[in-house]
């Protein structure tokens, strides 16, 4: 798992690459949280293209960002998924969260 | 549904450590590239599999190191996969399988592995004995053209 992050004009990039499992999500909610709370940015984006494998535990992670961010009046954004992301999104009806999507409306 | 003839098998035996969610996934995905899969057919299984071994580490030994055993055969066109643990059972599977339903108390917990396990394979049992143990059955057709 990789994890990068960039600070942009009050918003927070993500970036992650690799796997997100179960053992890996605990990982990168840690220091996610923790940047999230030293920066309070209005809007967390998460940059999903390198994600090789995800599973519920990686919806799980996105979902509980989201509620940190909304506690802090900010909001939650998804950017490139890739398939395996893009396929969980869809089946867990988050799809609302990819922005700039050129597949928007794809099956 | 007829009965399969399985050509090749194995059995894994590990701890409930979540450093395993990866290596197991990762051996039941290459058994299976036998079956020549496409690559989202091994996603899925993938996916499919973490899931099952996950639920053992979060939920059936949430308080011990129990032994996960997964067994996987293949046939002509797809896999059998069978992931059976021996911890606390789950008391109504119908309730656990609700998607968005979880016992997760600290609100990471999407609540959809089983849901990620029926949708990413063709057939998922599950069965359970409260303080004795779970095991998780799915099959997936593979590598069919």
């Amino acid at each position: 798992m990789k994890l990068t992050i960039t600070h942009g004009d009050k918003y927070l990039c993500a970036a992650i690459g690799g796997d997100i499992d179960h053992h890996t999500a605990s990982e990168i909610r840690i220091r996610l949280d923790g940047e999230i709370e030293r920066s309070m940015p209005s809007m967390l984006i998460l940059e999903l293209s390198g994600v090789e494998f995800c599973d519920s535990s990686g919806i799980g992670l996105i979902l509980g960002r989201q509620r940190l961010m909304e506690s802090l009046g900010g909001g939650l954004a998804v950017k490139n998924p890739s398939p395996p992301v893009r396929k969980l999104l869809m089946l867990a009806g988050l799809t609302r969260l990819i922005i700039n999507d050129d597949r928007k409306g794809a099956k | 549904m007829s009965k399969k003839q399985y050509n090749n098998s194995f059995k894994l035996k590990i701890p409930a450590l979540s450093r395993n969610e990866s290596f197991a996934r990762s051996a039941v995905a290459a058994f299976a590239a036998q079956l020549d899969p496409t690559v989202e057919e091994l996603s899925d299984l993938r996916s499919a599999v973490s899931e099952a071994v996950t639920n053992c580490i979060v939920h059936a030994y949430a308080d011990t190191i129990g032994e996960i055993e997964i067994t996987a055969r293949l046939y002509d066109g797809g896999i059998y996969i069978k992931v059976r643990d021996k911890g606390c059972g789950i008391e109504d599977i119908k309730q656990a399988m609700t998607p968005l339903f979880t016992t997760s108390q600290y609100g990471e917990s999407a609540g959809l592995g089983f849901s990620v396990m029926e949708s990413f394979t063709d057939r998922l049992k599950v069965s359970s004995t409260p303080g004795r143990g779970t095991t998780v059955i799915m099959e997936k057709k593979l590598g069919k053209k």
